[in-house]
């Protein structure tokens, strides 16, 4: 609007001021653009939660801060040479564009130059990650106790065998087989302390379809933990000494003696001390040796 | 079509009394159905299509530098229009995904920095909405739907107010503020285009077939002309931009309105043609993307690309 028909206009009482027609409309436009980005504000918040199989690459800023950061640009995706990272498609059930892999398709290699992150110019991928064994993509957890083959009593191994930390990440751990009653169990377990959440471990279970153990988001795998809670054992080792003097033990009424268990060693008393493992009669199912 | 407007020139006068510069006038004489063919008989097609055949050339060759990597092997850009590294060395990163990455409270990287300034500097200097008209790969998804539109002589539509796009850029910019994410980017038609192409679509065939339809059957250029933040973006940065459009001989003028009907934003015209507010032939307004379809269509040679600089008339 030029200056002369804002001034002619003002003159004359009877037309309405361009002024406030340019108000006017100014607030429908404005009103229209608002409901339009909070729309896409709203939808963006809404379907900002990430499914638990779709794991972030190594160094990715924790998620409400990763959406903040990552200009999904794919240049971590071009730079990973496995192939496992991918860019989000309209669907996915991941935020548009934003790079992420499945575990059960193709796991984090874990390369030790990290090219995905060296490759990110937003900081979506923190380059203060250097030690991939540093990265906490997600925490693998054996979800399935009924169908993986070792708690089954059969020596599977794989997540074991395949894991990149293995002995630190994943254990196997001895217990007995109470349905053999003549077997032990080694039972796959996972460490937070360690775990990567590289995924290779739910890859290479080798069940025919979705894997006993899978890497999941850290906030679903674990717990907090209690901080106010004080592990006993833990200060103790701290201090040298328990902090609270020696403690009376009582035995539990009807469970009391060795064959429930009782480890202790009474004043006076040779450690009677059985190897719990090792077989004692010659090998073979039908020996019909019993621990 | 030139019968048509020379009857027009003569004095044959229509029926209806509408202003001889407006698009709608035009339309009603059925003048713009296929605008440019006086151009064509003047100047022979390749000429008529020159700026038309070198923005073709530079969308679809930007599209297969960030293709053939990923098709053929040869990584000569990574990435995508929101940012990328060519050779190995030069970060590009779009300004506008900086812009709305800081507003979400995230400081990107040096690269990305240095890959923003850079790209700013260049449309800063060339001219901001060269990026809609030359890169810009949902240009190619209006322009079809503007030419459908032509084609098909569907005229009219209910397009939102041409400022919309500034509304809607300052609003996603305080969205990604409040929701401390990019969340247009959760949408953007542009950026989920480009990369669609690049890393793959999904679903998002959905919302470029929806601008499509948008623009052909609801909005004539709706999305480019009306909606788009980042043209919008794109358009503030382009205000004191060198390169422009001038009408210089605008003297030889026929009104056959042919630059108004192939003008994605045709607004920018009349000032410099019929020197309505101004006095110069430089089309300034930064809604003008140079796409340069005006020079293309018009048979009588009055506009050229140009410098702001240069305010001749000929």
């Amino acid at each position: 609007m030029s200056k002369q028909t804002e001034n002619t206009e003002r003159k004359g009482a009877t037309v309405p001021s361009s002024r406030r027609r340019f108000l006017k409309e100014s607030a429908g436009v404005a009103g229209g653009a608002g409901l339009l980005a909070l729309g896409a504000g709203m939808y963006a918040k809404q379907a900002s939660a990430l499914p638990a199989t779709a794991i972030r690459p190594p160094g990715a800023l924790p998620e409400p801060e990763f959406l903040a950061a990552c200009v999904r640009c794919g240049l971590c995706v071009r730079d990973c040479p496995y192939d496992t990272l991918k860019l989000a498609e309209l669907g996915d059930g991941v935020a548009t564009g934003t790079p992420y892999f499945e575990a059960r398709r193709i796991p984090c290699e874990m390369c030790e130059d990290i090219p995905c992150v060296v490759a990110c110019p937003t900081g979506a991928l923190d380059r203060a990650l250097t030690d991939i064994e540093q990265a906490r993509m997600g925490l693998a957890v054996l979800i399935d106790q009924e169908n993986c083959l070792n708690f089954l009593g059969l020596r599977c191994d794989v997540c074991y065998r395949v894991c990149p930390v293995i002995d630190k990440a994943i254990t196997l751990e001895r217990m007995h087989n109470p349905r053999s009653d003549r077997h032990a169990m080694l039972l796959p377990t996972v460490h937070s302390d360690h775990c990567t959440g590289c995924g290779k471990c739910e890859q290479a279970c080798v069940l025919p379809g979705e894997s006993a153990i899978k890497v999941l988001p850290i906030k679903l795998a674990q717990g907090s933990k209690a901080d106010h809670y004080l592990r006993g054992w833990e200060q103790k080792e701290a201090a040298g000494q328990s902090l609270i003097g020696d403690q009376i033990e009582l035995p539990v009424r009807g469970l009391e003696d060795k064959a429930f268990g009782d480890t202790r060693v009474r004043p006076g008393e040779a450690p009677t001390r059985t190897p719990e493992y090792a077989p004692t009669a010659p090998g073979g199912l039908d020996s019909g040796w019993k621990p | 079509m030139s019968t048509q407007t020379t009857s027009v020139m003569a004095g044959g006068k229509p029926e209806r009394t509408v202003p001889p510069t407006s698009v709608r006038g035009a339309a009603m004489r059925g003048v713009v159905a296929r605008p440019g063919h006086e151009a064509i008989e003047a100047k022979g097609w390749f000429g008529a299509h020159k700026w038309l055949l070198l923005r073709r050339a530079s969308q679809f060759g930007i599209l297969a530098l960030f293709l053939v990597g990923p098709w053929l092997g040869w990584w000569i850009v990574k990435g995508n229009l929101a940012s990328s590294l060519t050779l190995g060395v030069l970060p590009l990163t779009d300004p506008f995904l900086i812009a709305q990455q800081v507003a979400a409270g995230q400081w990107p990287y040096r690269e990305a920095l240095l890959g923003g300034g850079i790209v700013l500097a260049f449309y800063l200097l060339l001219g901001g909405r060269l990026f809609c008209s030359w890169v810009c790969p949902v240009n190619l998804v209006t322009d079809a739907a503007a030419w459908l539109r032509r084609r098909l002589g569907l005229k009219g539509g209910k397009a939102p107010a041409a400022s919309t796009r500034y509304w809607l850029l300052g609003f996603v910019l305080v969205i990604a503020a409040a929701t401390g994410s990019l969340a247009w980017e959760w949408v953007n038609p542009v950026s989920m285009f480009h990369r669609g192409l690049i890393f793959g679509f999904g679903l998002a065939w959905g919302i470029v077939g929806g601008i499509f339809f948008y623009d052909l059957l609801i909005a004539p250029r709706g999305w480019c002309g009306h909606l788009c933040p980042q043209g919008a973006f794109y358009a503030l940065l382009g205000r004191a931009s060198v390169l422009k459009v001038s009408a210089a001989r605008r003297s030889a003028c026929n009104d056959c309105m042919d630059c108004f009907a192939v003008c994605p934003e045709p607004q920018v015209i009349r000032p410099a043609l019929k020197a309505a507010g101004q006095d110069h032939p430089l089309i300034l307004d930064a809604d003008c993307t140079t796409c340069g379809r005006c020079v293309d269509v018009c048979g009588k040679d009055v506009f050229r690309i140009t410098t702001r600089f240069n305010r001749s008339e000929s």
